[in-house]
This record gives C-alpha cells, sequence and structure tokens, in this order.
C-alpha cells in the first residue's frame, strides 16, 4: 500500500502545475474558447515538447511507457487550469485505442505522430438515443470492394470536429444492442461522405455530432479484430473516464480554493463572510468532498489499465458514480458561497462549476455508474 | 503509487486469519457476528487470548508489551477480527489512556498501570463530559483540590461508558480557576473503588445500560496518581482526542458490518423474491459499498503519507460516524415492520423465546438508535467540522 507518488511523478506534476498556472492563464483560455477552433496550436505544441502527448505510449513508438497513474497527473493539472486543449480525446481516447488494440503498423504511424503534436484524433461512438449504453451502435460497416462502407450518426464526439483522424465505430454483424459485431475503424476527418457538426459545450470544450453517409474506408483501416472491438471500446471509455475523474479532482480543489479565498475577502455585516459558522461547515465539507474524491481518482487510475474487467469496472464506476456526487455537492456550494458573483461569467468559480457539472453527464453519469456497481452486487450474491 | 498490499502485509493477513481460525471460540464469534449484548466476561476471555499470543496491544509500541505493528498492520489485524466476529478491544484502556501515560507519565505510572491494560485485568473508563460540559468540554468544573499528598475530588462525570465495569477511570478535573478555561486542568487517574464514588446507569433510547453517570464526593486521589504537570491536563486531553480521531473512522468495523448487511439483503426477503433483487435496496447498498471503499482507501492514504498524516485524518472522524449510522439504517429498513418489536431478552444468546423476523431483524432497530451516539460522542461532528475550518481551512 503506497500512495506516494515517485520523484520522476512528482517532477511531471511540478512542471505541468507551473505551465498551467503560467501560460494558461484565465484570459488566455477565454480567447482560445472563444477562437474559431476552440483549441490552442502553440499549447499543443509546447505540451509535445514537454514529452506530455506520447508519456503514454510505449518506448518504440516515441513514448515514454508511462501509464494510467501518470494520466491521472496530466488531468489534475488540467482540471485546475480548466485547459480545453484535446488532450481526452487524442491521446487518452483514441491514442489509449491505438496502443491497446492498434496494429503493429498503426501504432508506428498514428503514435508518434500523436506524440510529436502534428495530429489530432477523436472516438466517435456514442450514437444518439444510447445515453450510456456502450453496446447500442446502429453505425453499419458493409464489406465493399476491398474495404468496407460506413452509414450513421455519432454524437458526443469530444473534439470531433477539431481530429485529423477519427476512430468510428461501427456494426459489422449483430443488431444494435449487440456487444459482438462491433468493430473499429480510422476515418479521415476529410473522407468523402463525412459531416460534421461542432458544438461549443458550455464549459468551454467542443464537441461533434457526426453523420456518415457511403464513407469508404480501406481495409487496414480496421483496428483490433472484426466484430471484436467492444471490450477495446469498454477499455477506452474506461481510461477516459479514469482520466476525468481526475480532472474532476483538480477542479473540486481550485474550486474549493477560490471558495475560501473568497469567503475570507468578501465581507458582509462587517466581517468576512467566512467567519460565519454555516459557511465554515460547508466549507469543511467541500474539503471532506474533495479529499474523497481524489482517493477515488486515484482508485480508478490504478485499476484503468486493468484487464480484469470486473475488478476494473468495480473501481471505475465506483470512482466516477460518487465523484459525480461529491462534485455536484461541492460545485453546488461553491456558487451558493460565491453569492451573486457565483452566477457570473466573470467569475472563475462558475467555469470550474460548469466543467464539474459537465464532467458528471460525461461518459456515465452517478446513477448510471451506481446501478453498474449495484449490479455487481446482484452478481456477487448469486 | 501502488494500492496492492506487500506480500508481506498479505503474509500478515493470512497469519492472523489462521490465528482467528484456530483461537476464536465459537460462543464468542457467534454472540458478536449476531450483535448479541455485550458481554464482559467474554470481552476479557478473548483479550486474554490475545494476550497470551503477545497480540494483547495491537497499537502499543514493543517496550511496553505492544507488538510494535505499524498503522497498515494495525488496520489488517483490526479488519481481520471485524469480519471473523471477535469482539472490538476496548478503547479506553488501550488507546485512550495508554498513550496518554506513555507519553506524559512518569515511569511509576507506566509500570503500575500498563500491565493490567495490556492483560485486561483492569478495566477503564473515560471521565470526561459533565452535565454543563459536553461539547464545551473546558468548562468541566469537577474540583480537584490538594490536601497533603491527596487531592480531594468533587463532581459529576457524566456519559460514561462502561463504568459500570470499570476499575479505573482516567479524569478531567478542575485543580484552578486562574486564566483561561482550558488553563486549569489536571489528567487524573481514580480508582472506581474509593469512597465517595457512586456510579448510576443511565439507559439510552434502545432500552440498554451502557453509560451512566459517575458522582464524587470527597474522594481522595494519591498525587501520584496525576499524570503530567498539574494544570496541563487539557493538553493530553487534546493529545488523546487526536488519537480517538483516526481510530473513530472505525474501517474495520464497518466492513464487518457490511459483510452482516450484504447477508441480510440475500436472508430478508421481499415476497417471493431475497431483498438483494429490489433494485432500490440494492443501490443504496451499493451506494454505502462504494462509500466504505472510499473511506478505507482514504484512512490508508493519510496513514502511509510520507509527510505524515496531515489534515485529511480530520475528515476521517465525521465520515467513519456518517457512514456507520448509514449501514445501521439500512439494516433496519432491510429488515422492515419485522424490526418494530422489542425483544431485549433476545439478546441474549440462551434466549430461545418467540421473535418476529430474523435475527437481523432483533437487532435492528435497537442498533439503529443505539448508533445515533456516533455522531455525537468524540467531539460531535460539528465540532469536528469547526476543528476543520479553523486548522485546515484556516478560517
Amino acid at each position: 500500500m503506497d500512495f506516494n507518488l515517485t520523484e520522476e511523478q512528482k517532477m511531471l506534476q511540478d512542471s505541468l502545475r507551473r505551465f498551467v498556472d503560467n501560460e494558461y492563464s484565465f484570459d488566455k483560455r477565454t480567447q482560445i474558447i472563444a477562437s474559431g477552433q476552440g483549441v490552442d496550436k502553440p499549447t499543443w505544441n509546447a505540451l509535445a515538447e514537454m514529452g506530455l502527448l506520447g508519456f503514454t505510449f510505449p518506448e518504440e513508438n516515441d513514448g515514454l511507457g508511462g501509464d494510467a497513474i501518470d494520466t491521472m497527473l496530466v488531468m489534475e493539472c488540467f482540471g485546475r487550469g480548466l485547459v480545453v486543449e484535446p488532450y481526452l480525446a487524442t491521446v487518452v481516447l483514441a491514442g489509449g485505442l491505438i496502443r491497446d488494440a492498434g496494429s503493429e503498423g498503426q501504432k508506428a504511424e498514428i503514435l508518434p505522430a500523436i506524440a510529436s503534436g502534428e495530429k489530432l484524433m477523436a472516438l466517435a461512438h456514442h450514437e444518439p438515443g444510447a445515453r450510456y449504453n456502450l453496446s447500442r451502435v446502429a453505425t453499419e460497416a458493409r464489406k465493399s470492394g476491398d474495404g468496407y462502407t460506413l452509414n450513421g450518426r455519432k454524437t458526443a464526439v469530444i473534439h470531433g470536429a477539431q481530429a485529423d483522424q477519427l476512430i468510428v465505430s461501427a456494426r459489422t454483424s449483430g443488431n444494435t444492442g449487440d456487444t459482438q459485431g462491433l468493430s473499429l475503424f480510422l476515418v479521415d476527418a476529410n473522407a468523402p461522405g463525412l459531416t460534421r457538426h461542432d458544438f461549443a459545450t458550455h464549459d468551454g470544450n467542443r464537441t461533434a455530432d457526426l453523420v456518415l453517409e457511403n464513407v469508404t474506408v480501406p481495409a487496414d483501416a480496421l483496428v483490433g479484430r472484426e466484430d471484436q472491438a467492444y471490450e477495446a471500446i469498454e477499455k477506452a471509455i474506461d481510461l477516459g473516464t479514469a482520466a476525468i475523474c481526475a480532472e474532476a479532482v483538480g477542479a473540486m480543489e481550485a474550486l474549493h480554493k477560490a471558495t475560501l479565498e473568497y469567503s475570507q475577502e468578501r465581507k458582509q455585516f462587517g466581517v468576512p463572510i467566512g467567519k460565519f459558522q454555516v459557511l465554515q461547515h460547508r466549507m469543511a465539507d467541500m474539503f471532506m468532498f474533495a479529499e474523497q474524491a481524489r482517493t477515488m481518482a486515484i482508485l480508478a487510475a490504478d485499476q484503468a489499465d486493468s484487464d480484469d474487467r470486473e475488478q476494473r469496472r468495480r473501481a471505475v464506476s465506483s470512482a466516477k458514480a460518487l465523484i459525480g456526487q461529491y462534485a455536484r455537492d461541492l460545485g453546488q456550494a461553491a456558487v451558493q458561497i460565491h453569492g451573486g458573483m457565483g452566477v457570473t461569467d466573470e467569475m472563475f468559480c462558475s467555469h470550474l462549476f460548469k466543467r464539474l457539472t459537465l464532467i458528471n453527464l460525461q461518459f456515465g453519469n452517478s446513477d448510471h455508474h451506481l446501478a453498474q456497481v449495484s449490479d455487481l452486487l446482484l452478481a456477487e450474491s448469486a | 503509487m501502488n494500492l496492492n498490499y506487500t506480500p508481506e502485509q498479505e503474509a500478515f493477513r493470512q497469519e492472523v486469519r489462521q490465528f482467528l481460525q484456530e483461537n476464536l471460540p465459537d460462543d464468542i464469534r457467534e454472540r458478536v457476528q449476531k450483535r448479541l449484548r455485550p458481554n464482559k466476561a467474554l470481552t476479557e476471555r478473548w483479550q486474554k487470548i490475545l494476550h497470551d499470543q503477545g497480540w494483547g496491544a495491537p497499537n502499543w509500541p514493543v517496550e511496553h508489551g505492544g507488538t510494535g505493528w505499524d498503522a497498515v498492520k494495525q488496520l489488517i489485524f483490526e479488519e481481520e477480527c471485524a469480519l471473523a466476529g471477535a469482539p472490538r478491544q476496548l478503547d479506553f484502556g488501550l488507546r485512550m489512556v495508554a498513550p496518554v501515560i506513555m507519553t506524559f507519565g512518569n515511569e511509576e505510572q507506566k509500570k503500575r498501570f500498563l500491565p493490567g491494560i495490556l492483560s485486561g485485568e483492569d478495566w477503564w473508563c473515560q471521565g470526561y463530559s459533565e452535565p454543563g460540559a459536553g461539547s464545551d468540554l473546558a468548562s468541566l468544573r469537577t474540583s480537584a483540590v490538594r490536601d497533603g499528598d491527596h487531592y480531594v475530588v468533587n463532581g459529576q462525570k457524566t456519559w460514561t461508558t462502561l463504568g459500570q465495569h470499570a476499575d479505573w477511570i482516567f479524569c478531567l478535573v478542575r485543580t484552578s480557576n486562574e486564566g483561561k478555561n482550558q488553563e486549569g486542568i489536571s489528567f487524573l487517574l481514580i480508582n472506581m473503588d474509593d469512597p465517595g464514588i457512586s456510579v448510576r446507569p443511565i439507559i439510552m433510547l434502545d432500552g440498554e445500560h451502557e453509560i451512566n453517570e459517575v458522582y464524587f464526593d470527597n474522594v481522595r486521589v494519591p498525587v501520584e496518581n496525576l499524570v503530567g504537570k498539574e494544570n496541563q491536563g487539557w493538553t493530553y486531553a487534546k493529545f488523546l482526542l487526536g488519537h480517538e480521531r483516526t481510530g473513530l473512522a472505525n474501517v474495520a468495523q464497518w466492513k464487518g458490518m457490511m459483510k452482516r448487511l450484504k447477508q441480510a439483503a440475500r436472508e430478508e426477503r421481499d415476497g417471493d423474491r431475497p431483498l438483494i433483487e429490489n433494485p432500490r435496496f440494492r443501490d443504496r447498498l451499493a451506494q454505502l459499498d462504494m462509500e466504505l471503499q472510499a473511506l478505507d482507501l482514504t484512512v490508508l492514504r493519510v496513514l502511509t503519507d510520507e509527510k505524515g498524516p496531515g489534515p485529511s485524518a480530520s475528515i476521517l472522524k465525521i465520515r467513519g460516524t456518517e457512514l456507520g449510522q448509514n449501514l445501521f439504517e439500512l439494516l433496519m429498513e432491510a429488515t422492515g415492520q419485522d424490526a418494530m418489536a422489542h425483544i431485549p431478552e433476545a439478546l441474549e444468546p440462551e434466549y430461545d423465546g418467540p421473535r418476529t423476523g430474523t435475527e437481523n431483524a432483533t437487532i435492528a432497530a435497537g442498533e439503529y438508535f443505539n448508533m445515533r451516539k456516533l455522531t455525537i460522542f468524540g467531539g460531535s461532528n460539528e465540532i469536528q467540522r469547526g476543528i476543520i475550518a479553523k486548522l485546515v481551512l484556516g478560517l
């Protein structure tokens, strides 16, 4: 049992915190969000130079062989500064899928391109109406000639419109809802028949909805084995879930700190409002939420790499369920304690709150993940 | 970072498990697992068995006859004990007064008091709260006035858990009225057989006799029973409360309780099906299971922090007690209307009369009522939040 970071991990954390604190100010972030792309190329290049974009890739693919704990450290720092760059989409989700399920050729081609910062990617999996059910895929891929033809719709594709290349899940056999029969395909952003609708999200990020109409891809666009993609998708989403759990911890701690500071500056009835017991107890609760969220994010990261599906399910779902609850309670308290200022756009507080709110909605909300843990209990008792 | 126990820790767990299999008597196990009425003789027997094994004091250093185990080993030990149905060792001696005597007492006091705690021969209780001094503990008024080689003690203590069984009481007494309330308090060890002491039961809302009032009427206590320096008792009391707070997370106990709750969810019926198949109940169980894991890992994170237990420790009492209460509440709800009947005789193992529902139902409501104490004692959870606000958040 050891929760302490290694010296290397501490160095990574320190340099990244400095970068976020010094190079990614609230004003700069606001400008990036308002820009056409919603992401910042110079920031992305700087992250590449720091070695962060390939950190979790194998050494033979220009990576550093890091694991989900390293991802946790990165995402926690991004949470603190509300970084809106496409790290989750490109490195964690798409990069993780190629690393874990891609062919040697795909790894050799794609991972170095991600690590160097030249390639942005996204995972297009969720479909309208599927909610959080990972097997509800209606998008079809039919064999045609040497390749496949894809038809269907995708939704909530994180940074889908910014990506140079997408990994698209599609059904090669079976019916909507089957875990069998799913396959993954590399689709270039400029492929004929692919339409992308770019949306700004409430928290300053971007998602896209996709329409695929007779999009053709070659045979070597297949990632992993035909019909057998479900487990790889599930693991990629679990890695992504663990990553946003860590992001939530960074945002929660930043929001707690902002609230503490505000409560010591803001005076009413002649005293700082932080002197009021009713607010003190609420801030003590916020501290407890953040501390337990940290514990659970560590658990999720520790198990996110695991190939033991049940153990991973329990850890990741427990973390996501509890962190969703804690983040909601902490976030609502923070806005309340900020009073009128808490509901304005000018405060960092409200932006942290919005990100935390959307994290709960992403990759399964608390109810969804509670149900996963609950089902495991039932299976255990049988 | 590595969330697995080391091979050495796993081997230790096996050793403890095997010891419990071989040495925990069946009658004790049954009584504890069913959560029947606690019994002094049984707790003494178990303490003696542990003492004979050299495990009488898991939290003490070797020099005083303890095991010298680190914090993680202590947790493993407690967890295995709770899961196996071993009685809880008594905190008052082992975890409360003993660390104070070891840290602030003189050699004479260590020799005199520690062996009896270790063997289980001496039972201790805590003389802190008074009718007028609860959360505001420093306002206590029980007085100790020096008279030659003795202190003469007058006053009243209350909420004294297991005071009816105790041989000794460690007391906070007022030795001075000068300065702030905290400045005139001393830490005194008093023999419960001394003339002038009387104990009166307080019956709790579950109908059980667990706590007492203790009256002191000109009780003469030898000055050698003063721990540390006169008027410095508040420092020692705070030290003790610090020890109490970490232990109050109670993870081991709650793991044992969760095991019971999961078993109850299979045993209790919901029409034609076991209760575990009711999704609304099961979600509540899952919620508590997750919270227990969060608490468990937070405790380990705090205890293994290379910088020492930091401010996170202060959340453990709050989270642990709230979780404990919720576990008992869910057990009560699991038994439904069967929990309504109050059958105090059924809390003894030899009871074979009528009962409604299962053995879960027999104890469920009483335990729920009793456990409301958790968020009140040891510094109420409101006091704990105040401490976090002041000491951790700097408000």
